[in-house]
């Protein structure tokens, strides 16, 4: 095994310039549909008095749940030791800052008054997990930009362990309080479960990897650099167990609420009959984002090394599907459910109480959730153009400690 | 972690984007209120002898007093009139055209006098009323106009 | 009662206007005594404990509201009419967005078929959940319990609207124009009941109360609950009443009576 090399990337080639062109068109936008819902006002929205949250703090939780997950190829290597994963621990820091502020931009720029972002960071209510959070996120920011500090500067790797750790304890803490969010919500049926948290956590561990595994696969093969078997066949596999680990903490999640019996409305509205929640979690978050990933990841080993490749690519793509279905059916379908002011009557009034709410996502919305997204890939393709993130290769002779050289692997 | 030139350069551009990106965005807010086209601010003259403290003083402190009350009276319940918002509205009331009251939707309101001027933007009108209210200050007071008259 | 008259000189020495405000303290004393108001006494036994304009909120006192449901019809609006106009919530014919601080429940035991009426507006929670999870401290409960929100610190997260049981409030989402200037409100923020704080401060009732014993059932009862010698806390101690969802141990100030 070889020091590992790293560089930037060319970004000469029209390519470059193209997929750099579209993302910042798509911030663009999100931008421009953030100041319309701002000018206009949130009625030109799906979002109203009974869903208050909608399609961008969807894009927005699954990007900051993202963000944490994404980390943790870097505490792999570092803080676990690991030496194969040690050279993709640059990148890692760089891609969950990007996709942390990607989904703190969208959050406030959803914000009815985004303009007093002043007062969120300069009047805090202790309280308030939602409070803590901001100063979770932007601990995080500085956390992570340290660590990277400490794994690109050679004088201070030396404490890139330490900085590691820190990061990696940071990151547990952010999903535990991105999850108690909702954890807080006392009267919300769907959210009443201690299960909140732990479920985070393992979505992140889930998302973040593979959004992490796609985006590198794709900076490599754009800049022409090789990526071994080795790493991939471990990066799946992990992602395999994360992948197991939600499906096993969602069925913990719905067993308990249904155990209590209070609960058993809405459980039946998510599972049984609750039409497009309905869907997406059996069709979208279970099959598409649980059982297929795990029987690709998982499969005996792949043949050759491009079948591999592909099935984790498509894994990886049916988790982000997946993960993203699931965010959708925990934030807008717990909205969607009523409140139960009075147990045990029928209620009605001029304000939907007791009425399923529908959410229809406009087109602003997207176009912001969409930005976000975009700002990630941006400041990603920024910074590998301008900084040393990527190795030059990761081809397994160059990185896997076990690597044979009478193996004829390209 | 040295920088190459044109990674130089690709960090200053990015930072321009952003920096006009910021300039278009604030460009872009709500308010489309036109700046003054007079040099210098013709600033209406208050009802009454003078106002709530020193005109000069006011003139440069009167953002101070707001705040302070506005906490007080938000959050206290303290309902003093001397620099309560209300009341500098009332005082300050400009007649239009229909002799009635302008809002601050008009060049001529009071508080845009010289905010325009100065390039000021205040967001408390988007909640505030920029007008006496019509029947006095308050309903009730509406109810004391109508038994004076008896 | 006049409160306003231990002040006046010293709050504005120099107003011009002053001839109309101490017209306005007298007045205010004449409209006390009208018919309506004083069906439950309410200002009677309140006068004696108002408050100054410059003095601040006080903890001794809890303002609450104890509601007959037995006497609330499920035709009768009243009180939602009044808060409309008072507080100036007219909507935009698009009810999904559109702002209720105050709103009917018609309620149907599905066992016996017994229906009732009730109005369900901020409850005014000892331990309210809004309170706790605002990120700005925007939410807030002012000594003398009533919950408000700081419009001016709220940055419309509607972290609050998730959180209340009682689905008190409301997200302001359009412009709006020709506020009542004791009434403001804005695009962007969170807005719900003020148990109508200005008229409080001003020694008089919420508009629905006074709606309700005008021209409704005379269901609502408003007052200090921590006064004995107040109505509403005479007739919590010698009646039953309920809170909604009392199970979450938050302690409304709005109580029901026979629900
Ligand atoms: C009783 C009526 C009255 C009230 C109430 C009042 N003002 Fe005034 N104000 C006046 C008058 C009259 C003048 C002009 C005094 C002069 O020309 O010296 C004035 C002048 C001013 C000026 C200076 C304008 C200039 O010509 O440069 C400012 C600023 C001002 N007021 C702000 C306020 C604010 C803010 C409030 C509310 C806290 C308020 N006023 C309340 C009567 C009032
Ligand atoms: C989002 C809506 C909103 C905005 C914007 C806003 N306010 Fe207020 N303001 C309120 C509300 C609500 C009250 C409480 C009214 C009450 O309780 O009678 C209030 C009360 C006040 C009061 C005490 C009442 C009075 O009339 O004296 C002052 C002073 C005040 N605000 C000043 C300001 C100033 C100055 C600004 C601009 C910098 C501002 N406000 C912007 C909503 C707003
Ligand atoms: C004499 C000119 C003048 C008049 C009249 C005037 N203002 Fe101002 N105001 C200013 C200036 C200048 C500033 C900026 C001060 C600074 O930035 O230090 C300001 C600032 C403010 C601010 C603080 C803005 C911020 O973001 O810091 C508020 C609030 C405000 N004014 C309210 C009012 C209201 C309400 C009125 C009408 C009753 C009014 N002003 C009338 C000159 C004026």
């Amino acid at each position: 095994m070889k020091r590992t090399i790293y560089s930037e990337i060319d970004g000469k080639s029209g390519r470059f310039y193209l997929l750099a062109a579209v993302l910042a068109a798509l911030t663009l936008s999100g931008f421009v549909a953030a100041l319309y819902m701002e000018h206009y006002g949130h009625y030109i929205t799906g979002m109203n008095n009974q869903i208050v949250w909608g399609l961008p703090h969807v894009f927005a939780i699954f990007l900051i749940v993202a963000a944490s997950g994404a980390l943790n190829v870097a505490s792999i290597g570092t803080v676990f030791g690991k030496r194969i994963y040690k050279p993709l621990g640059r990148f890692s820091g760089l891609l969950a800052l990007a996709l942390l502020l990607g989904g703190l931009t969208v959050l406030v720029l959803d914000l009815g008054r985004p303009d007093r972002l002043i007062v969120a960071m300069t009047t805090y209510n202790f309280t308030s997990i939602f409070a803590w959070n901001i100063y979770l996120y932007v601990g995080f920011i500085g956390v992570v930009a340290v660590y990277l500090w400490m794994q690109m500067e050679r004088r201070m790797n030396r404490y890139a362990r330490a900085a590691g750790m820190l990061a990696f304890l940071w990151r547990l803490v952010l999903t535990t309080g991105t999850g108690s969010i909702f954890g807080f919500l006392v009267a919300r049926e769907a959210y009443d479960s201690a299960i909140m948290a732990p479920l985070f956590i393992a979505m992140s561990f889930s998302f973040g990897l593979a959004i992490y595994v796609l985006v590198l696969l794709a900076a490599c093969h754009g800049s022409g650099r090789e990526i071994g078997d080795a790493v991939l066949r471990r990066l799946g596999r992990l992602l395999g167990v994360f992948v197991a680990v939600v499906l096993y903490f969602t069925a913990v999640q719905h067993l308990t609420n249904l155990y209590a019996a209070e609960h058993l409305g809405v459980e039946r509205f998510i599972l049984l009959d609750g039409g497009i929640f309905t869907v997406l979690f059996w069709g979208v978050q279970v099959t598409v984002g649980g059982l297929l990933p795990l029987l690709l990841l998982f499969r005996s080993p792949p043949v050759n090394s491009v079948v591999s490749a592909r099935g984790l690519v498509i894994a990886c793509l049916a988790i982000v599907a997946g993960g993203f279905a699931q965010v959708y059916v925990i934030v807008i379908g717990g909205q969607a459910w009523p409140l139960n002011l009075f147990p045990d009557r029928e209620v009605s009034s001029s304000f939907y109480d007791g009425v399923i709410s529908n959410y229809s996502p406009s087109l602003p919305e997207l176009g912001l959730g969409l930005g976000g997204v975009a700002l990630t890939g941006l400041i990603v393709l920024f910074g590998i153009r301008i900084l040393r993130f990527l190795p030059t290769t990761l081809a397994d002779s160059a990185i896997d400690p076990n690597f044979v050289s009478s193996a004829d692997k390209s | 972690m040295r920088l190459n030139r044109s990674a130089m350069i690709t960090i200053a551009v990015a930072l321009a984007l952003f920096a006009s990106l910021a300039v278009v965005v604030t460009a872009a807010e709500k308010n489309d209120r036109t700046m003054s086209e007079v040099p210098v601010p013709a600033i209406p003259q208050g009802q009454g002898e003078r106002c709530v403290e020193d005109t000069d003083f006011m003139r440069r402190n009167h953002m101070t007093l707001l705040m302070h009350q506005r906490d007080d009276t938000m959050l206290q319940g303290i309902r003093t009139k001397q620099y309560s918002l209300k009341e500098c509205v009332n005082c300050h009331a400009v007649q239009g055209k229909d002799e009635s009251a302008v809002s601050v939707s008009d060049p001529k309101h009071f508080c845009r006098a010289c905010h325009d001027y100065a390039a000021v933007k205040i967001d408390c009108f988007e909640c505030h009323s920029s007008r006496p209210e019509i029947d006095a200050a308050s309903p009730h007071d509406g109810l004391i106009a109508e038994m004076l008259k008896e | 009662m006049n409160r306003k008259a231990d002040k006046p000189a010293t709050a504005m020495p120099f107003d011009p206007g002053r001839r109309s405000f101490l017209a306005g303290t007298a007045a205010t004393a004449g409209v006390a005594l009208a018919p309506g108001i004083f069906l439950y006494s309410v200002g009677a036994s309140r006068s004696a404990e108002a408050r100054a304009l410059d003095e601040a909120a006080s903890s001794e006192v809890r303002w609450g509201m104890l509601i007959d449901v037995n006497r609330c019809d499920s035709g009768c609006n009243d009180c939602v009419s009044a808060c409309v106009t008072e507080n100036g919530l007219q909507g935009h014919g698009r009810p999904a967005t559109d702002p209720q601080w105050i709103r009917k429940i018609d309620l149907r035991d599905p066992n016996t078929g017994r229906e009732q009426s009730l109005p369900v507006m901020c409850q005014h929670c000892d331990e309210p959940p809004c309170v706790d999870v605002c990120p700005t401290g925007a939410s807030f409960k002012r000594a003398d319990g009533i919950v408000l929100v700081n419009k001016h610190t709220c940055i419309g997260c509607r972290y609050c609207i998730s959180a209340c049981p009682y689905k008190a409030r409301s997200f302001v989402h359009e412009t709006l124009e020709d506020q009542k200037s004791y009434a403001p409100r804005g695009k962007g923020t969170v807005e719900s009941c003020t148990l109508c704080v200005h008229r409080i401060d001003d020694d008089r009732q919420p508009a629905c109360v006074e709606a309700c014993s005008d021209t409704g059932g005379g269901a609502m009862l408003f007052g200090d609950l921590n006064n004995p010698d107040s109505e509403i806390a005479r007739r919590v101690a010698q009646y039953a009443s309920q809170q909604i969802r009392a199970d979450l141990g938050l302690n409304p100030a709005v109580r029901y009576r026979n629900l």
